[in-house]
């Protein structure tokens, strides 16, 4: 009965209510009200709050207000009756919201009394540095979503096979609370699933927060700064935040164990933001659908199969990838390194010839799902060993285009890593693969790297790939012929793309992935301005259109050329006029300061006109510290996003530093007069070949970095010292 | 067989008639048994009064005068008189409408008793007019608001603003069949005059100036009654209440006030808490004060406080017959004048109050608002008198009462659905949508002595939930449907249907939720408004699986109402036909042309099971127009079975 959930949720609702204000009295009796409170390293204060009530809360006293709304407007203040009812749903709902906050607070409270984390085995708040990194994945699909497991299950056995499913999705896992004082977290770590680094969870995706029910604010207020910093939601808009929780965070939680009423008031909240709760006890189940996607509260006593429910009840989207290895596949095992300690065997690197190659051919000559290994296999090499490794793909189909042999190719490092005890690094002939002795007594040898290739290859590019044969050679002299060749090949591609310019092709490419959280943004990628996220060139773009023709990367014709310099075209502008749902009229390809384009937020770089109206300075996303513009990256990063245009600021992906279209409207590279030493170590080959082109073989000496100066004062001395080119150009403002 | 089981279901009401009978009281029963036969030239539609060429009557069977005096045929005089019914249906609405406005009006200026209740309704409203809230005072806000409703009534051009309530697409039609009502008291005074003698004779277009005319009451008069009344006197939220005629208390003064505004009722209210007039009721040898209400007025008082609802229309002479009230006041609709004569019999002394009602030999105490607490406490000082002259003897109250849950509002059913932090009608689309619920009826309307007392409304509403269909109810239907606990939550689980059966027990409601008195059936456009707007159940409220029935329908309001619910989409089934059966060309239009024009048509079916069932046909083939999954628990029975 839902009247049973909505009165157990208000009960844990008073409780954890109630411990909060307590907790609160005592830190107001031992400290300031002025006292600063808050978790470590975030920006959004206490987020549940700072969401959903606006609330910026960093001194104790703040606190006040925030617990009388609700014990006086919020918790219902009791549960419903056993007769003559009324409407309880909604009881249960502001029950849950009451919980979250409630349980924010007393959190954070114990953070300033020193007592969270629990201890170092558990993580407690997860920082915003880790919602950036892991929460786009999060929210572009790459990880399905994430569980979070309150309680623990019956045995350890039944434990690891929970967490086992889970990970086979690439499904993030937290480990919150217990059930009569054992939690999952003691049965991963007993089955060696896990180690007792919390931090080291986040690699394998299973991350213990806390070993109490209210840890679960953790992944909770997590989950919802997801729709501030990626759905671009404004504090206090709690019905977008919900909304986009509910929409785009596919987060459930699976409750072991017994359902008490903090726990029953926590999934009250988390049904609040959409996700559903499946426990594996006789509990009451809410199944009308409406607040959450689909089911809210349902119950599923087979361990076995209360993954694949909770998948279905959430209306998660996962694809399951049945590829005959012995070890598991799949994304959430692609971070994983193998050190030399647990290293069986290794390939390339410095340790033995090695190269990965992918070739077109003709449908008839493709045998699909032949796999040949030609040469010794991995058991014939003493632990600790190398092995000479090559591999040849052939693909054919009839789709597909010796323009996508690059990308596809590409993707092998990312397949080939998403089995468990394998690792890959680097590309062409200077790959490097190590097996791990777990994967190798778990029978992975050669002829399973191919496996693992063909089932992701198939599965992530159907339209491209019909057929696909594999070779593996691990002879050295058997090598020789597909190696040749490859080399011959690589050296046509390279050519080829880098033969490639805006003025060869009539078609560009859009990009509106990232309409989801910049819903007027548009990318236009060109071949020499690849998109601002580093990730799409105009082939990505070509072959991300050909898998998928409704998808989000369209062709654009270009149409009639209304300015060759600043680099504007008749049709483009229609198309992102429209496109832009009619927020950009105009766009100029190559300008920095006239109609430049927009950036959705996702920017490698961020390019500005500096103080003195003459040279611009160009910033990457990894460099923390100070620059000659006197703000970092972050603060520069807020002026330019969100799909408006902004004269004088640009978001690009680093490759487009080194294209001649580069802010050629301006004058181009010459312009740049400082980035971060790292960039400039990252693109110095070709800065310095677009340099020569430029027959001005010095000027990469002549762009400063942090080692010479971060102030603008210093800066402009730098330049004078070292005769910038910039100085003697015409101004870029007025 | 009792005859009074055959008059009414109601075991109170049972008890009074057989009291009555034997008193050889006459009452609304025995008078209408002296008027049978009634008159069948009437029923059918058939008999003009117009003008003074007539009275005519043309022949149904062609077998005398086809047309009357002026040469009008059963068509036009049939249509004519249906329009003038809207007119002044519409009118009753409307007029209490612009009484709340008025009432704003000065309760803004700072005149009266009254005060703001709902500071949140009355911004939500001033958008609607297209006020902007912002940084506005409450009184200015609520003056503004005021004059703007009261700017309604009198518009001339353009249309009315609460129309853009209604689904685009619903209000584009409207325009486009040039139904779109101008002013409230303009489409009343075109009706009239369209119904003057030689005026019009196309009962199509007298049809469409129905419409016309029944808009400006459902999206006009009738929901600036329902929303001001919220912001004057708080909007309605889901409570605990009770009815039936033990809310009359035999050792308490009784005030049981009777007909449908309730400024005057409220205040009544109020009155009956004041410490100089308890005590005096205390000196009379009274418990304590109790104000019960009748009809409309009881549902107005008894969604917002929780006051008991006594009954409904037809116990407003069994309440009396309880010997225990000691003053019934009445204000506009609905008293009987048989009341005067019935109180007479008795201690109880009736009261007029509205200068719009009055009755001769009546005492009249006239309600202004401006006086408002002061007419109420001499209403009370009144029935603290009228106490002493109480005959114990003569007492009998039956002790029946019943629990309800009351207080729904399309506001509320965001709330309900979603709490707080969740408001939505996403969950009752998708129970809908998922086939949990068939879809949702409106049943609403009077009582009629000529239907045995609540037996339609109930029969037809638990048919209705036994198929899962949420049912939403007003009026004395409501009271009809608490009087047999359909408006407990707890029926749910007896007699619902499996799939509704879950949506109640996920929201905790009863399967028939009650929205108020009739005036609030503008609460249900914007509920099926709401729904469209939620999307996923087509573009218009003529695309919902829904319906309205009135299956023991009287008066002209019903008329009216039955008129607005079609024009705006909503297909209506009403227990006595409509006066049209003799016009073969206007019955054609009403029950099947008018669905071409608007979406909807209206139909007539007495049984109330076989009612039910026609309205299920009409919820599945909407079902299937939208593409909707089977109903979740047919499929799985059926496939079982």
């Amino acid at each position: 009965m839902s009247r049973i959930v909505t009165q157990a949720a208000v009960r844990g609702a008073h409780d954890i209510l109630g411990r909060a204000e307590a907790l609160y009295r005592q830190c107001m009796e031992e400290h300031e009200g002025r006292q600063a409170i808050g978790f470590p390293e975030t920006a959004y204060y206490l987020p549940m709050i700072y969401s959903l009530l606006g609330e910026e809360i960093s001194q104790l006293n703040q606190l006040e207000p925030i617990l009388e709304y609700l014990r006086k407007d919020l918790c219902p203040p009791v549960p419903p009756a056993d007769r003559l009812w009324l409407p309880y749903l909604e009881n249960a709902l502001d029950a849950g919201i009451t919980t979250l906050i409630a349980e924010e607070i007393y959190n954070c409270l114990r953070y300033l009394l020193g007592t969270e984390p629990h201890d170092s085995t558990w993580h407690g708040f997860i920082s915003d540095t880790i919602l950036r990194t892991l929460g786009i994945q999060l929210v572009d699909g790459r990880m399905p979503g994430f569980a979070a497991i309150v309680g623990a299950a019956p045995t350890t056995e039944i434990a690891v096979d929970v967490v086992r499913e889970l990970q086979k999705r690439n499904i993030l896992t937290f480990l919150i609370g217990n059930h009569e004082g054992r939690t999952c977290r003691d049965q991963l770590l007993e089955a060696n699933v896990i180690t007792e680094d919390p931090k080291a969870g986040w690699d394998i995706y299973i991350v213990p927060l806390g070993p109490d029910t209210e840890s679960i604010i953790y992944a909770l207020n997590w989950a919802i700064r997801g729709a501030l910093t990626f759905g671009g939601h404004k504090k206090g808009d709690w019905k977008a935040c919900l909304d986009y929780t509910r929409a785009r965070i596919f987060a459930f939680g699976i409750g072991l164990g017994t359902i008490d009423d903090l726990k029953y008031g926590s999934g009250a909240g988390a049904i609040n933001m959409g996700f559903p709760v499946i426990c594996d006890t006789e509990i009451p189940e809410i199944r009308p659908t409406g607040v959450c996607t689909y089911e809210e509260l349902v119950r599923e006593l087979d361990h076995k199969k209360i993954v694949p429910t909770a998948i279905e009840v959430r209306g998660v989207k996962v694809k399951v990838t049945d590829i005959d290895v012995p070890v598991p596949v799949a994304a959430a095992f692609e971070g994983e390194t193998v050190r030399k300690a647990d290293m069986q065997c290794q390939m390339g690197g410095k340790y033995s010839p090695a190269f990965e190659y992918l070739r077109m051919r003709e449908m008839d000559e493709v045998e699909d799902g032949k796999i040949e290994v030609i040469g010794p296999d991995v058991d014939t090499v003493p632990e600790g060993g190398a092995l000479p490794f090559g591999m040849l793909a052939e693909v054919a189909g009839r789709k597909m285009q010796t323009d996508f042999e690059p990308i596809l190719e590409r993707h092998i490092h990312t397949f080939i890593n998403h089995a468990m005890g394998i690792f890959h690094m680097g590309q062409r002939d200077m790959n490097w693969l190590r097996i791990s002795k777990n994967a190798y007594n778990a029978g992975f040898r050669l002829r399973h790297f191919a496996e693992v290739l063909r089932g992701l290859m198939m599965e992530d590019f159907p339209a491209l790939v019909d057929k696909m044969q594999i070779t593996i050679y691990s002879d050295v002299e058997a090598m020789q012929p597909a190696l040749q060749e490859a080399r011959k090949v690589w050296k046509e591609r390279d050519d080829r793309l880098a033969g490639m310019t805006d003025e060869s092709v009539d078609l560009f490419y859009s990009c509106t992935l990232c309409q989801s959280y910049a819903p007027n943004h548009v990318c236009v990628i060109s071949p020499q301005r690849l998109g601002l996220c580093g990730a799409y060139n105009w082939l990505d773009g070509k072959a991300a259109y050909e898998i998928d023709p409704n998808g989000p990367n369209q062709p654009v014709p270009k149409g009639l050329c209304l300015d060759p310099i600043k680099g504007q075209w008749k049709n483009v502008n229609d198309f992102v006029y429209n496109t832009s749902n009619r927020g950009v009229e105009r766009f100029n390809a190559y300008s920095l300061m006239e109609d430049p384009m927009t950036s959705c937020g996702c920017f490698e770089c961020i390019v500005t006109v500096l103080p003195d109206g003459q040279s611009v300075m160009i910033v990457n996303r990894e460099y923390p510290g100070e620059t000659p513009l006197g703000m970092p990256f972050s603060t520069l990063a807020s002026s330019v996003g969100g799909g408006h245009q902004t004269p004088g600021f640009l978001g690009v992906g680093r490759l487009y530093i080194t294209s001649p279209k580069f802010i050629s409207a301006e004058g181009g590279l010459p312009r740049i007069a400082w980035m971060p030493k790292e960039l400039k170590e990252a693109v110095m080959e070709r800065l310095q070949a677009r340099a020569d082109e430029l027959e001005m073989p010095d000027f990469p000496t002549k762009i400063a970095d942090e080692t010479i100066t971060t102030d603008f004062e210093g800066l402009i001395n730098h330049m004078m010292a070292v005769e910038h080119p910039a100085l003697t150009m015409t101004p870029l403002l007025g | 067989m009792n005859p009074a089981e055959k008059r009414s279901i109601d075991p109170a009401s049972q008890a009074m008639l057989t009291r009555a009978a034997k008193e050889k009281v006459p009452t609304a029963w025995d008078r209408l048994e002296a008027m049978r036969p009634q008159c069948g030239f009437g029923q059918l539609g058939l008999c003009c009064t117009f003008c003074e060429m007539g009275p005519c009557r043309v022949d149904p069977f062609g077998e005398g005068a086809v047309v009357g005096v002026c040469g009008a045929d059963a068509d036009t005089i049939a249509a004519r008189q249906i329009l003038r019914k809207v007119a002044v249906g519409g009118s009753a609405h409307s007029d209490h409408g612009r009484t709340t406005a008025m009432t704003l009006l000065q309760t803004a200026e700072g005149h009266g008793d009254y005060s703001i209740k709902d500071e949140k309704k009355l911004r939500q409203v001033a958008r609607y007019f297209g006020i902007d809230p912002e940084g506005k005072e409450t009184r200015a806000l609520a003056k503004a608001v005021a004059q703007a409703a009261l700017g309604q009534f009198g518009n001339q051009e353009g249309e009315l603003i609460f129309l853009k309530r209604a689904p685009e697409t619903r209000q584009k039609l409207w325009r486009e069949l040039g139904i779109a009502p101008r002013g409230i008291d303009r489409e009343v005074v075109t009706a009239l005059h369209q119904t003057h003698m030689g005026v019009d004779a196309d009962y199509v277009s007298l049809m469409k100036q129905s419409m016309r005319t029944a808009l400006a009451d459902g999206w006009g008069g009738s929901m600036i009654a329902t929303d001001l009344q919220d912001i004057l006197f708080g909007s309605p939220e889901p409570l605990r209440a009770k009815t039936n005629l033990a809310a009359i208390k035999a050792d308490k003064v009784n005030i049981v006030v009777h007909g449908h505004e309730p400024v005057l009722s409220e205040m009544i209210a109020e009155a009956s808490r004041d410490q100089e007039l308890l005590a005096k009721a205390k000196e009379a040898g009274a418990e304590g004060i109790q104000i019960s209400g009748l009809c409309c007025t009881a549902n107005e008082i008894l969604m917002r406080h929780g006051i008991p609802s006594a009954g409904s229309f037809l116990h407003q002479e069994l309440a009396v017959m309880t010997g225990a009230v000691d003053v019934m006041t009445v204000d506009v609709q609905c008293w009987m004048p048989a009341l005067k004569d019935l109180t007479e019999h008795f201690h109880t002394r009736l009261v007029t109050t509205s200068n719009r009602a009055k009755q001769l030999g009546t005492h009249h105490i006239e309600f202004h608002e401006e006086h408002a607490l002061e007419t109420a406490k001499e209403i009370i000082n009144l029935a603290i008198e009228s106490f002493k002259n109480r005959q114990p003897d003569r007492v009998e109250v039956p002790g029946v009462e019943v629990d309800m849950i009351a207080g729904f509002t399309a506001e509320y059913i965001y709330k309900m659905l979603g709490g707080r932090f969740r408001p939505s009608y996403r969950p009752l689309n998708n129970g809908i949508m998922e086939g949990r619920l068939r879809g949702v009826v409106g049943v609403v309307g009077c009582e009629n002595p000529r239907v045995c007392q609540g037996y339609a409304h109930t029969e037809l509403i638990r048919e209705l939930i036994a198929n899962d269909v949420l049912v939403v109810t007003s009026g004395c239907s409501a009271t009809a449907a608490a009087r047999v606990k359909l408006l407990q939550p707890e029926t749910a689980f007896q007699m619902a249907g499996r799939g509704l059966q879950e949506i109640c027990e996920a929201v905790g409601i009863p399967p028939v939720l009650h929205v108020g008195a009739c005036v609030d059936n503008s609460r249900i456009l914007i509920a099926c408004s709401n729904m469209v707007l939620e999307g996923g159940l087509g573009n218009d409220i003529s695309d919902l699986p829904v319906a309205g029935v009135a299956p023991e329908w009287m008066s002209e309001k019903a008329i009216t109402i039955g008129w607005y619910a079609v024009a705006s989409g909503i297909s209506v089934w009403f227990g006595d036909p409509l006066p049209i059966l003799g016009a073969p060309g206007l019955t054609q239009f009403t029950t099947h042309d008018v669905d071409k024009m608007v979406g909807a048509h209206w139909s007539f079916e007495a049984d109330p099971i076989r009612c039910a069932h026609q309205v299920i046909a009409h919820l599945n083939a909407k079902r299937e127009a939208l593409k909707l999954r089977p109903m979740m628990y047919e499929t799985q029975d059926a496939a079982a079975g």
